[in-house]
């Protein structure tokens, strides 16, 4: 008979294997998966974690891990402040879209001028929308105690259809022959963010990811404020009694995490993706959950994750192309990761018995 | 613009007709919540079971094949969620976002060969008197059976919960799981059963969009009906026949705005169709003061120690 | 016992990892007899009981009901046996109203009309009257305790379990309770009364069994025997009562008048007009029964939920707006009842909770950037002077035994030099020894010049410590008394009395 015993304590050894651990049963689980999808197991995975870094044309992928690890790794930054404290921003990727558009509209707003200042007004502007994006469920939750979850995860929805109506209308390229989209911002110098060193994928949205991971580090375990955010999470009432203001930490904690939204919206339309289109947004808002849970909510932890999850894109594009692996199962792939992280979490804080003594 | 398109007889038929994939949802993860767990993977079981009853019913022929696939792989899917939060005792809105990220994915996955497959049609019942009653018959009495269970579901859910002893356990443990446990109620075999409940409701909802509704298969076709769910279970209050109204209330903003599209109507498609979403929202502002019929447990994971 | 034996329990042991529960424990209870199990917190006494209510299985050891041998799997069976037990922490549902409560707590209820008229009924016959349609979260504790104890009652137990029945009832109650016990004894109906109280196990039992970590030691004829006697058998050593020494009362520290606030939730209590005063150098103690204020006091005081600036004095200076951090620089500090999870957080180590509530006093922040190196020695100071039996500052709360967390909790804010200490419970369920010891801490508080308001639940304790005493009853505060003249009928007058319940029809 299996049984469960609470440790006295969390396990520090366990909190950081589990992550490796999930790891493992996930390749071993998604070799299976792509075994019934009629691949060669190995080689499925071979191509996805090995390839992109280790292999032929490494030089061209090891760049992307960047381009598409920068806004995993500044989403579930901003996500994990939040979620240690129990505040629960589902709707990054409505932030990520709106953060998109208001900094993109600036940039285009000035055009075609150039002018050293448009980009760092630009990045204001983003911040400020994802910010203002995810005040709304703040706002909501603080004055009438709606629950966040729901009212991010609607204001998806609704920014998904914002952005169809901006690509279609207002932001629509008048040189664009009718089609659907905005100017490309990768040939608006002024508004472009460029590579700062050519060929190595480092834009403007990695330097910001990296100052997050250093941001939130400091936060959590050197100030007040980092400490009164664990401290919700861990014990609402002992925070209360601290002299924590739940209100003032959830407007931090979502006004945070949109901004940084927002920002890698901002990094993404004015970059990598160069305009404004209807189906601009990946999902990077909800992979990077997963990207927070897997980093342990922990900084560096993140970004480790975050460097791990753009692997699995990257890979699973390049076994997409030479597999014909369906990118669905990249996504199953990602989802399987948060399953055996949560259910391995376990041993954190229990121990596993065997034995028949006791039944409790 | 014009509004003498919409005909109100089809507007209340198919009002019907859009809620019902709502209700179902919204009746299980009431069932689920009153026994005081959130499962917020509602979106998950739902597409899952969307594509498993779509694929089910393409294969047998048979609709109704279909909406048994679908209530079994819901099931299958929340069984996930009873491994998280009941056994491995994770954080339920984790476990809850895992199964709907999950879900989304393994339906984009099940659903590749089907897209732009058409799924065998669900007859609508034909009652001789009734069907052919002028208006009434066309409102009431001619749809497909699955909209009738839903409602029949509904009644019986609010009988179960309001008068049997099944319900009072249900609700005691959703209320109080350590008094539960120390009356000698298993507490986490009454939940597993309740999301099992729930889950395979979610799968019949899916079904229902993906075999009546639209009816073809589109990845990530639920769009929010899964959440939409979730906010209509607050809206309930957690009372059945409440949910059912909600459900009818969604179902009218979505076809109203589908036909005010169609009419052609001055606002823009795009904010006709962000309705729904915003008014869920305007509704839990205006609900979520009173939080009194909650069940207490809600939410929090339960371990039998000493 | 001239009685045929009801129950006999031989060599029951069960282990926990790092603790001996019960350690090979023998008694025998005879039929109509009431038997006192009695021990200090930690001893062992809920898990043997959970052990004969089937909650928990012996990890060896024999029981023998009626002569035949007893192993409940499961609290169904031992109900089928005729074991019924009513709960210390009440096993009730707030939500459910009295009847659900009831057909809750048996195996075939009939339909809830019938067993409506029955509760009306048996709580007749036995004085406690109770309505079976109310909701139960709007019930006093008394009147909750009602439903466990009627509930047990329409299953006609051979024996009636009952933990710590009266730390929920005034005198008066007690009174009640006692003449419903005796009918029920008369009845035939065996009673296994767990307490630590040894008056009323000496009123009330015939036959006590002693517990002490986890090992039977003693047995006794509680009439026959001093309550000084069984007091060492409990707790093994003479137990030494704090010095209370002379103190002189110095100038108003705190003054509470007109301070009215609604009930924090659906099942709290509304504060109604509460008046006090505390001088620095005296101790006031609040007693009452659980639920009829104490937590939404205590929460005002320590600026967890703010008032009126003027309801809550300090020195004279309004400070009722003022949140915990800004009452705390000025000196008022306060230790809630509940440990785990408000007076500190189970999951962080000893120095982050040492932080929780020592960040302004101690110094422990500059800019908001914290100084964990100050935190973790202010920690070790309070492990060491409040001999708080931990491995390190690095150990998690949740892993230290209830009584030396209290001891860290109460010496965190002792340490702190308060002008204001207001504690809640400071001993609930901590052993003698730590008992004495925090209470012997606040008493050099106060000596050394500090105001200080103990609030709890334990009226001993309150006789022993207070200068003045006053009482909470359903959210009101009587006028504090010098605790030296009240006699224990007073104060369960203050305390609210019987709350109009009525006298057994014996």
């Amino acid at each position: 008979m299996i049984r469960l015993e609470k440790r006295p304590q969390p396990s520090r050894a366990w909190s950081m294997a589990t992550p490796l651990v999930a790891v493992l049963a996930t390749m071993v689980m998604g070799g299976l998966l792509f075994a019934t999808l009629g691949k060669n197991p190995v080689e499925a995975i071979r191509t996805i974690f090995w390839e992109p870094v280790f292999g032929e044309f490494a030089f061209y992928y090891r760049p992307q891990l960047l381009v598409k690890g920068a806004p995993l790794v500044l989403i579930a930054i901003g996500l994990s402040l939040g979620f240690r404290a129990g505040i629960w921003n589902i709707g990054a990727e409505g932030q990520y879209i709106i953060g998109a558009l208001t900094g993109a509209g600036v940039g285009l707003a000035f055009y075609p001028m150039e002018s050293w200042i448009i980009f760092p007004l630009m990045v204001l502007a983003g911040a400020f929308g994802g910010w203002a994006w995810a005040m709304i469920p703040a706002v909501l939750k603080t004055r009438f105690g709606t629950n966040e979850i729901l009212v991010s995860l609607m204001l998806v929805y609704v920014a998904e259809q914002f952005l169809a109506s901006m690509s279609l209308g207002l932001l629509k390229n008048p040189e664009g022959f009718g089609f659907p989209g905005s100017r490309n911002l990768q040939q608006y110098a002024s508004a472009h963010n460029g590579e700062i060193i050519a060929g190595s994928g480092m834009h403007w949205g990695v330097v910001a990811a990296l100052i997050a991971v250093i941001f939130a580090y400091i936060l959590l375990n050197r100030h007040m404020l980092g400490y009164h955010i664990r401290l919700t999470g861990e014990a609402p009432r002992a925070a209360k009694f601290a002299g924590v203001k739940p209100a003032r930490l959830v407007l931090f904690c979502l006004g945070t995490s949109g901004a940084l939204a927002g920002l890698a919206g901002l990094f993404e339309v004015s970059g990598p993706s160069g305009q404004v289109s209807i189906d601009f947004n990946v999902g990077y808002g909800f992979t990077a959950i997963i990207v927070a849970f897997l980093g342990r909510l922990h900084p560096v932890g993140i970004l480790l994750a975050g460097a791990l999850m753009a692997l699995t894109y990257i890979g699973g594009d390049i076994a997409q192309g030479n597999l014909g692996l369906p990118s669905a199962a990249i996504q199953v792939f990602q989802g399987m990761l948060l399953f055996f992280l949560l259910a391995f979490d376990l041993l954190t804080n229990y121990r596993i018995k065997l034995g028949t003594e006791g039944a409790l | 613009m014009d509004l003498s398109a919409i005909n109100p007889v089809l507007l209340i038929a198919s009002l019907m007709v859009a809620a019902t994939p709502l209700l179902l949802a919204a009746i299980g993860e009431l069932v689920v919540e009153k026994a005081g767990v959130l499962n917020l993977g509602v979106e998950g079981m739902m597409i899952t079971g969307a594509i498993a009853g779509f694929a089910a019913a393409v294969e047998s022929g048979s609709p109704l094949m279909g909406f048994v696939a679908a209530a079994g792989a819901g099931a299958l899917l929340s069984l996930l969620f009873v491994v998280l939060s009941q056994i491995a005792l994770a954080n339920q809105v984790a476990s809850g976002l895992a199964l709907t990220l999950f879900g989304l994915g393994l339906s984009a996955l099940m659903g590749q060969k089907y897209v732009g497959v058409k799924p065998p049609a669900m007859g609508r019942i034909d009652i001789p008197v009734l069907s052919d009653l002028p208006v009434l018959g066309r409102i009431l009495f001619s749809h497909d059976i699955v909209l009738y269970f839903g409602i029949a579901l509904t009644a019986v859910v609010w009988a179960v919960l309001k008068y049997s002893r099944i319900g009072l356990i249900l609700r005691a443990v959703g209320e109080n799981h350590e008094a539960a446990h120390a009356l000698g109620y298993k507490v986490v075999k009454i939940r597993t059963l309740a999301i099992l409940f729930g889950g395979a409701c979610a799968g019949l909802g899916g079904a229902y969009i993906s075999l009546i509704r639209v009816p073809q298969w589109t990845e990530g076709m639920t769009a929010g009906v899964g959440w939409i769910a979730l906010a209509l279970v607050v809206f309930a209050s957690w009372k059945p026949w409440r949910a059912l109204l909600g459900a009818y209330l969604f179902g009218g903003i979505t076809v109203l705005q589908l036909n005010l599209q169609a009419a052609g109507v001055a606002i823009p498609v795009e904010y006709l169709a962000m309705s729904p979403y915003l008014i869920t929202i305007l509704v839990l502002v205006i609900l979520s003061a009173d939080k009194s019929n909650a069940p207490a447990s809600l939410g929090r994971s339960f371990h039998a120690s000493r | 016992m001239s009685t045929p034996p009801l129950l006999t329990i031989e060599g029951l042991t069960k282990a926990y990892p790092g603790v001996v529960a019960n350690d090979h424990v023998s008694f025998t209870i005879g039929t109509g007899e009431v038997h006192a199990l009695l021990g200090e917190n930690g001893a062992g006494k809920s898990t043997l009981v959970k052990m004969i209510y089937g909650l928990v299985k012996p990890d060896s050891g024999r029981m023998t009901l009626r002569g035949a041998p007893y192993e409940p799997a499961e609290p169904r069976a031992a109900r089928a046996d005729g074991i019924a037990m009513v709960f210390q922490h009440f096993s009730l549902f707030d939500a459910l109203n009295v009847a659900e409560n009831i057909a809750l707590g048996m195996e075939n209820p009939p339909p809830l009309r019938d067993l409506a008229a029955r509760i009306r009924e048996v709580s007749e016959t036995y004085g406690l009257p109770l309505d079976p349609f109310r909701t139960v979260g709007d019930l006093s504790a008394g009147e909750r305790q009602r439903v466990e104890i009627i509930r047990c009652l329409l299953q006609d137990p051979k024996l009636l379990i009952m933990d710590e029945p009266t730390s929920v009832l005034t005198p008066q109650e007690v009174q009640i309770l006692f003449q419903t016990l005796r009918k029920l004894k008369s009845e035939g109906t065996s009673i296994l009364y767990i307490s630590h109280k040894l008056e009323e196990i000496r009123a009330l039992c015939d036959h006590a069994t002693i517990l002490r970590l986890g090992k039977n030691v003693g047995e006794c004829i509680p009439a026959e025997t001093s309550a000084r006697d069984m007091a060492e058998l409990m707790v093994g050593t003479a137990l030494k009562t704090p010095e209370r020494g002379v103190r002189e009362f110095g100038d108003v520290a705190l003054d509470i008048s007109g301070l009215s606030v609604p009930a924090p939730s659906a099942f709290g209590t509304a504060l109604k007009n509460v008046h006090l005063t505390v001088r620095r150098g005296e101790i006031l103690g609040i007693g009452g029964v659980a639920g009829n204020g104490q937590d939404e006091l205590l929460s005002v005081m320590s600026g967890e939920v703010t008032c009126a600036r003027d309801a809550v004095k300090f020195d004279g200076a309004p400070i009722g707006h003022m949140g915990p951090t800004a009452r705390r620089a000025l000196g008022v500090l306060t230790a809630p009842e509940e440990r785990l999870g408000h007076a500190a957080a189970p999951d962080m180590s000893l120095t982050e909770n040492a932080l929780l509530t020592g960040s302004v006093r101690e110094g422990l922040e500059r800019n908001g950037f914290l100084k964990w190196g100050a935190t973790r020695a202010f920690a070790e100071k309070i492990i060491q002077a409040f001999d708080v039996r931990t491995p390190g500052p690095d150990n998690a709360a949740r892993s230290l035994s209830g009584g030396n967390l209290q001891k860290f909790v109460i010496g965190r804010e002792v340490l702190q030099r308060p002008e204001v200490l207001v504690v809640n419970q400071p001993t609930w369920g901590v052993d003698a020894a730590a008992a004495a010891s925090i209470r012997q801490a606040l008493l050099d508080l106060a000596a050394g010049g500090a105001a200080v308001i103990c609030i709890s639940q334990d009226l001993d304790e309150l006789m022993e410590i207070s200068d003045n005493f006053a009482a909470l009853n359903e959210g009101r505060l009587s006028a504090p008394r010098p605790t030296a003249e009240l006699t224990v009928d007073e104060i369960g007058l203050m305390m609210g009395g019987a709350h109009g319940m009525e006298v057994a029809h014996v």
